[in-house]
Order: C-alpha cells, then sequence, then structure tokens
C-alpha cells in the first residue's frame, strides 16, 4: 500500500454541445477545483493536463494551455495521452509527484470540445494506424464493437436488450439530478426500445453520446492538507493504470483481431478485471467493502461487464444484480450515481476525472439529492483505447 | 476502362476462389500466430523472439459475435454519400487451430437475422469498394453453405 493523497477540490463544467473551445471548458473547470478546494491558483506547485487530440495542435499541449489560460505562474507542469484513460493517468501522475515529494499541490484539468457523430481517426493515409485501419477496412465505429460485447453477453450469458434498457433507466434517473450532467431527464424503457438501432442489438439511447466537458481535482500531500485545516479530506488510495497481459483474447477497441493463445494460455483475468484487481490490491481493500462504484458505461452492456469484472457478482451475474436493485441508489452498491456517460456523454480527457469529481461530493456527502447515504469507499472504473487500464479507489 | 484488382491493405491476404486466405505470421521461435500479421518482432513477452514467417490462417471458424452498422460510418471508410446507406454486419469469429478472434464484414446479403453465435463460417474474396481506376479488395466472413 501506498501513502494517500487528499483530494482538496474538485471542479466540473457541465457537459453538452457548447460549441467553444476546450481550453474554456477546462479553465472553468479548474477555477471551480480551486476554489472548492480553498487554494489561489499561485500556490498550486504543479498542472497536469490530460490531452485532448479532438481541439487540433492546442491540445497536445493540454497542461501549458490551462496554465496559460489561468495565467502563467511557474508551476511545474505535464501533459499526458491514454485516450480514455487520459484522466486516470493525469491523476496517476499528480500523485506520483505529491508522493516522491516533487509537489505540494496539484492542479488536474482534462477538458474536450468533441465532434458530433462517430469518433473517428486522425486524416491522412495511415495503414500503420490500428486506429486507422478498423474504419478503412471495416467500417468498425466504436458502437459497433459495443454490439459485439452486447451480442456476446446475450448468447453466453442469457442477458437481454430489456436488461440493457435497465441500465439506460437507472443512470437516466441520477443524471436527472446531476446539474453538470448533458442528459437531465428520465428515460423509460419503452423509449429505449423504441430509439433507432445503432448496432444490432444495441440502440441509440443504449449508447453514451460525444460531448463537450470538463473537470478538474486539486490534490496535495496530506500534510497540506492538514496545513490547511482540513482534517478529514477525501482521500485517494489507489490508482490502476495498468496494461493488458499476453494474450489478451477479447476483441477490443480498435484491434481488428485478438492476439493468439496458442503460444501462452490466456491469463485467469480478462483486462477489464485486472484494472479493478490492481487497484484493490494497491488499495488493500476489496469489493465487499464498496460503498458505491463510477464505472465506464459507453453501453448499457458494458456496464453489466463492468460489475462482473470489479467483482461485485460473479461471471454471468451483471444483469441479475441489476434486476435485484443492487446497483440502484439503495442498493448494496449504487452504480453510476452521477448518471454515468450514459446521462454525460463522452469528453474523452474529462471522464475519468469527472468519476473522482462525483466520488468525492459522494464521500464528503455533498452530493445532494444523488446522496449514497454512508458512502465511504469509492471506484472509478474506465479504460482507454490502445490497452490503457484506468480505476481509482477513493475513502473517508 | 476495366478497373484493376487491389487489396485493400497489402499483404493481408491472397489466394483465389477456395485458396483464399487470410494471411498472418508465425514466431519460429514460440509459434505464436499474428494477424493482422507482425513482421517486425515477436510479441509474446516470454519469447526471446524468432524469425516471423507468412502463414495462411484457418480458412473456417465459429462465430464469437456480430453486430451491424446501420449508420454510414465516417472517413476513412469509403462509401458513396450519393447512395442510400445500407447495413451490412459485422463478423468476429474465432479460429480453433490458431486459438484467436479476427474481425470481418460480412458477405454482401448477409444479415444479422441470418447470423448466431457459434454459427460455422467461412473466409471468402470481397469487394470493400470501387473508385474510378481501381477496384479495392478485402475479406468477408460467410455462413458455410451458403451459395456464393
Amino acid at each position: 500500500m501506498t501513502q494517500d493523497v487528499a483530494v482538496l477540490g474538485a471542479g466540473m463544467h457541465p457537459w453538452g454541445k457548447w460549441g467553444r473551445s476546450f481550453v474554456e471548458y477546462g479553465t472553468a473547470a479548474a477555477r471551480a477545483a480551486l476554489a472548492d478546494a480553498g487554494v489561489d491558483w499561485c500556490d498550486i506547485g504543479s498542472v497536469v493536463g490530460a490531452d485532448t487530440v479532438r481541439g487540433g495542435y492546442p491540445g497536445y499541449v493540454a497542461g501549458a494551455t490551462f496554465a496559460k489560460a489561468l495565467g502563467w505562474q511557474g508551476a511545474r507542469v505535464t501533459s499526458v495521452y491514454a485516450a480514455c484513460a487520459s484522466g486516470a493517468q493525469a491523476i496517476a501522475t499528480a500523485r506520483a509527484q505529491i508522493l516522491a515529494g516533487l509537489a505540494d499541490v496539484v492542479l488536474v484539468v482534462g477538458a474536450d470540445a468533441a465532434p458530433k457523430g462517430f469518433f473517428r481517426p486522425a486524416g491522412g493515409d495511415r495503414a500503420d494506424d490500428p486506429d486507422w485501419l478498423r474504419f478503412r477496412l471495416l467500417g468498425a465505429t466504436n458502437p459497433a464493437y459495443f454490439g459485439l460485447y452486447a451480442r456476446r453477453r446475450m448468447a453466453v450469458h442469457g442477458d437481454t436488450p430489456e436488461d440493457f434498457a435497465l441500465v439506460k433507466v437507472k443512470n437516466a434517473a441520477m443524471g436527472a439530478l446531476n446539474q453538470y450532467a448533458r442528459y437531465r431527464k428520465r428515460v423509460t424503457a419503452e423509449e429505449v426500445a423504441a430509439s433507432a438501432v445503432v448496432a444490432d442489438p444495441l440502440r441509440l439511447l443504449d449508447i453514451c453520446a460525444t460531448s463537450d466537458g470538463a473537470a478538474a481535482l486539486v490534490l496535495s500531500s496530506m500534510d497540506f492538507a492538514h496545513r490547511r485545516g482540513a482534517a478529514r479530506p477525501v482521500r485517494i488510495r489507489a490508482v490502476s493504470t495498468v496494461t493488458p497481459a499476453f494474450p489478451n483474447t477479447v476483441l477490443d477497441l480498435p484491434d481488428i483481431a485478438t492476439d493468439s493463445a496458442l503460444a501462452v494460455e490466456p491469463p485467469g483475468e480478462t483486462f477489464r478485471a485486472s484494472i479493478a484487481r490492481a487497484a484493490y490490491e494497491e488499495a488493500g481493500i476489496g469489493p465487499e467493502d464498496l460503498s458505491l462504484a463510477e464505472v465506464y458505461d459507453l453501453s448499457t452492456a458494458l456496464e453489466l461487464q463492468w460489475y462482473e469484472d470489479l467483482g461485485l457478482c460473479g461471471a454471468g451475474e451483471g444483469a441479475k444484480l441489476l434486476r435485484e436493485g443492487a446497483t440502484a441508489p439503495g442498493g448494496r452498491i449504487p452504480v453510476n450515481a452521477s448518471g454515468g456517460l450514459a446521462s454525460f456523454g463522452e469528453a474523452v480527457p474529462a471522464q475519468a476525472i469527472a468519476q473522482v469529481c462525483e466520488l468525492t461530493r459522494q464521500l464528503r456527502g455533498t452530493a445532494g439529492e444523488r446522496q449514497i447515504s454512508g458512502a465511504s469507499v469509492g471506484i472509478t472504473a474506465n479504460q482507454g483505447l490502445f490497452g490503457h487500464g484506468s480505476s481509482v479507489i477513493a475513502v473517508r | 476502362m476495366p478497373h484493376t484488382r487491389t487489396p485493400a491493405v497489402a499483404d493481408w491476404f491472397g489466394g483465389e476462389g477456395d485458396a483464399f486466405r487470410l494471411l498472418g505470421t508465425r514466431c519460429s521461435s514460440c509459434a505464436t500466430v499474428f494477424f493482422p500479421r507482425e513482421d517486425v518482432h515477436c510479441r509474446n513477452p516470454h519469447c526471446t523472439g524468432g524469425s516471423l514467417e507468412e502463414v495462411p490462417l484457418s480458412r473456417k471458424g465459429r462465430i464469437w459475435s456480430y453486430t451491424d452498422s446501420r449508420y454510414r460510418p465516417p472517413s476513412p471508410y469509403v462509401s458513396n454519400p450519393e447512395l442510400p446507406w445500407e447495413p451490412y454486419a459485422l463478423i468476429a469469429v474465432e479460429l480453433e487451430a490458431e486459438r484467436m478472434v479476427v474481425l470481418g464484414q460480412a458477405a454482401p446479403g448477409i444479415t444479422v437475422a441470418d447470423l448466431t453465435v457459434g454459427m460455422e463460417v467461412e473466409v471468402v474474396p470481397g469487394v470493400l469498394g470501387e473508385d474510378t481506376e481501381t477496384t479495392w479488395t478485402t475479406w468477408h466472413w460467410r455462413p458455410t453453405g451458403v451459395a456464393v
């Protein structure tokens, strides 16, 4: 186990399609996090930006872009890119700097201005890029992969489209209570069933949208937090950023094929399960200790997969756990109390940070109508394209 | 002028008719098979690395999962925006001998209604698209026993 770092502040910019620059969103989130922490920007020793490649060239230098917008003040600066895991890697970087004594207090920011419709790879003729190839050769969009996983669950575990729809119903009900969510309307199972099929068996309301949005955190050493009078701050106890283990035998974005298991037996757990296990081991806790979880519901079916990968239930029991109400507010282990990506949509570099913002509010007991009673331990789970794990455990 | 038939990606498949195969590579040291082909270095972390030799993949496999694409995919997928979008199915196929799963488009006319997980399919030559001079060829998966 490593030492804890304190979450002094959390801030977000509402998700949506606002038509403005990612810099504006990120700066707003950063100012909100600083205000929440009661820390002056000029006292920040390091700023870590989660990169976006959607905003053009400035996106590749996210840390410095936000530092400039907030006013150059000489802080240490870092930018990290790990696709959807960028936010978790930004948190991991900030934490490592704090634990190494390189900085007492660090600002972490992620923001994006997403395109409409499908994500697509950068332009050009780039036949050496697997992401480019899956579009060029197969037209395989992200929802196509979500559809493959959903159909596989139906065949192997007997899940139904009605089970998937229940995830949307649950998350939309929570998103309706979240001022930062893009979609703030309850959804019925009938509305999911009536929406257009995007990638069989998944429909429009089974799949998360793309959105603009931003999230930021102020992290510090426990000594700094205590000096600032934060006697019992939310603490980050683990950050998992693991890669898969060879052979990775589950077809995953953006690959056209899995690794072959001819020479080496597959590991006993999937990549997604290994992400959670690494976090649990680092934190010295297990799934039975959790009060809540924020998971990466790119699709409704994928949320059920995460239940199993986080160890909330056994393999194939995700839909049963959902139907029992265990993952709804008031249940044994509420999942996506924020409303999840179902309510937010993807703002890629921000979403892993936004998950920790939700844990922070829940563990402080300031989540308002969404509050999970007695929340003391939370986990986030997320996964970045090209093999980036992402999970954070926070405690209070 | 006749169109030139050119693979949409070089060296991933070859052969005519029943001899059509996906082409991967095999490590001479640990026997791991790679598709898409790996020509630089074996990616088995326990292998010190042998030479990588081209190997044809199994012609038949079983469906791991499938889906379709009801909306037109963005570029670099090429389709004619003048024509109405016609969804195609995508099939992920388990190859028993190679112990791997390979994704591909279903042959034209095959819809998700024709498919089930576990069904046997075979690889067949297909066309990805055409421009003024070139017919771009690819591979398709098709349930076995279905006529061309």
